[in-house]
């Protein structure tokens, strides 16, 4: 039996990406637990659940700073944490080369564009938009 | 690799039945908790791309949102949506198992039991969860 070579090169340095890959998966998954089972209860279970959301009840949500940031720090943590698992699924499935590198390419075009898309969203929304109709707006438009 | 048994039709004298085990891991809770972890997760990643995209109606108008968000309330949909939480719910609970057995060793030397109790947690979870989400879908 041989023994197993090992280099005698330096360590590669500089930040280890995937290490700090491997810590956000468990960091951010742990976080979004909460936030998402706190989505999932606040729109699915209260009240009349999924059948109560509309145009007001969003409304009235994101009138809410606090809300803002949930849905945002939601956004953010979900689709990096998304998109990364797909990375690792991607690695696990293609060889390196081209389509490998368009896939991973289209993972990360996705989730840029929506995160910039939602964050967006969330703080440019306009809850009283002029001229909409009074019953589809939340309560607090007519005051 | 050559085809040892290349031009004979008669099968070599098998060994007694196999199990593909032989190891800890393969055909075992370990590897359907990852083939879970797997599928749930990348169900979970298609969904979050249409959601964020729907809720960005709210950008557009009202009535563009709600059209939209009309079709989440509908019977199929509403059974979609307990599978959704149902994904999301064992990919939050294996999730923890997977960190206790990167992080615990009495956690990793469990790592079977543990399955068990993710399974157990997500049963309690989605009794709690899906009667009352079906009597909202299905009532009003």
């Amino acid at each position: 039996m041989t023994a197993i070579e090992f280099s005698d090169r330096p360590r590669r340095r500089g930040v280890n990406l995937e290490k700090w890959g491997w810590i956000y998966m468990r960091a951010s998954g742990v976080v979004l637990i909460v936030l998402i089972f706190g989505h999932l209860f606040m729109n699915l279970m209260v009240g009349d659940g999924v059948k109560a959301i509309d145009f007001g009840f969003v409304g009235g949500k994101w009138a809410d700073p606090f809300w803002q940031w949930w849905d945002v720090l939601m956004l953010w943590l979900a689709l990096i944490h998304g998109a990364n698992g797909m990375r690792t699924i991607v690695n696990d499935y293609t060889n390196p080369g081209l389509v490998q590198k368009v896939l991973k390419g289209a993972l990360f075009a996705a989730a840029a564009v929506l995160i910039i898309l939602g964050t967006l969203v969330v703080f440019t929304f306009e809850p009283c938009p002029v001229g909409a109709p009074a019953d589809l707006l939340p309560s607090f438009c007519a005051a | 690799m050559p085809e040892t048994s290349a031009g004979t039709l008669t099968a070599p004298a098998k060994p007694a039945k196999q199990k593909p085990g032989g190891t800890l891991y393969r055909g075992r809770e370990g590897m359907w908790s990852w083939v879970l972890h797997r599928i749930t997760g990348v169900a979970i990643f298609f969904f979050l791309l249409v959601h964020i995209l729907d809720t960005a109606l709210v950008r557009v108008s009202p009535e563009a949102y709600n059209a939209v968000i009309g079709t989440y309330q509908t019977p199929i949909m509403g059974l979609g949506e307990v599978a959704l939480v149902g994904a999301i719910v064992f990919h939050a609970f294996n999730g923890l198992r997977v960190i206790l057995v990167d992080f615990w060793s009495w956690a990793t030397r469990h790592q079977k039991v543990l399955f068990y109790i993710v399974i157990a947690l997500w049963v309690v979870t989605m009794l709690a969860f899906t009667p009352r989400h079906l009597i909202n879908v299905f009532s009003h």
